[in-house]
């Protein structure tokens, strides 16, 4: 079943809230090898003016995977996830994310375009304090390859 | 700090192996099997496992924020993924990455960070580019 371009333009609505944790923060630190001790130590992110440890500069896709699920695992968009293929991908923080952040995420699919049987989807994850404060934007691109590829 | 557009600020060499991709996939939760089973990444045309996207760019990026002395001073990052990272089983890949001062913004306050992220001397991410605040 090929993508379904009509999913192009959807606004989906808000995740329940992604709670933030010490231990999450220092597992996927470790996990890309990121050995600032902001991301583990509360008192040196305080030293630096954060209300406590902070999340490596891609955690974000942590939270943002969470809410792209609606449109991945969504049936009727004919996403086979076998061919996806990761294009590109962008963080824009709007402040750090800390330890005991509690984050809403809402998912647009921005764009999606077929062209010679590959398919690029766009979207983009606005990510929010519980309270509307703006957080990280994460725009991610994957092309889906064609069946017979 | 006194920089120039040119400058290369950093350079570090990031071995990554078969448990390294295990581990990020539990703490992402992105448990693609190309990134751990050989059955399943030679069977939609890659040569073998290879590193998650995801972990190259999140990895490249602390190269940047070790260099700037505060993560959360990197205000934007992008990466375009331009090619795989097989990742051997016994042995592990090594990735070169390399970060220049792409821009300067003396107005904003920040620099723009050009990150070379090779493997065997094959760049592996384009447009690689970290937007950094400067204390």
């Amino acid at each position: 079943m090929p993508v379904d371009v009509g999913y192009a333009g959807r606004q989906y609505p808000p995740t329940a809230a992604y709670e933030v944790g010490r231990q999450k923060l220092q597992e996927f630190a470790d996990a890309v090898g990121a050995s600032h001790q902001a991301h583990t130590d509360p008192s040196v992110a305080r030293a630096l003016g954060y209300p406590d440890v902070i999340a490596p500069p891609t955690f974000a896709v942590v939270v943002a995977q969470r809410a792209e699920a609606q449109l991945f695992e969504d049936p009727a968009a004919g996403i086979d996830f076998s061919r996806v293929v990761h294009a590109d991908e962008r963080f824009t923080h709007h402040r750090p994310i800390h330890a005991g952040d509690r984050l809403v995420t809402v998912l647009h699919v921005d764009s999606i375009t077929v062209r010679a049987g590959l398919a690029m989807i766009t979207t983009r994850a606005e990510i929010a304090s519980e309270d509307g404060e703006p957080v990280t934007t994460v725009i991610s691109t994957l092309a889906v390859r064609p069946e017979d590829s | 700090m006194s920089l120039t557009v040119g400058d290369e600020v950093a350079r570090r060499e990031i071995t990554v192996d078969r448990a390294r991709l295990v581990r990020y996939a539990g703490a992402s939760g992105d448990f693609n099997p190309i990134h751990w089973n050989d059955r399943v990444a030679t069977a939609v045309g890659l040569p073998g496992v290879i590193a998650h996207g995801m972990w190259t760019m999140g990895a490249a990026s602390s190269v940047v924020a070790d260099w700037i002395g505060d993560p959360g001073a990197v205000l934007d990052y992008q990466v375009r993924f331009t090619r795989p990272v097989p990742v051997p089983d016994p042995g592990a890949a090594t990735i070169e990455v390399t970060a220049v001062v792409g821009a300067l913004d003396p107005e904003a306050g920040t620099a723009r960070i050009d990150l070379t992220v090779a493997v065997d001397g094959v760049r592996v991410l384009g447009k690689a580019q970290a937007l950094v605040r400067l204390s």
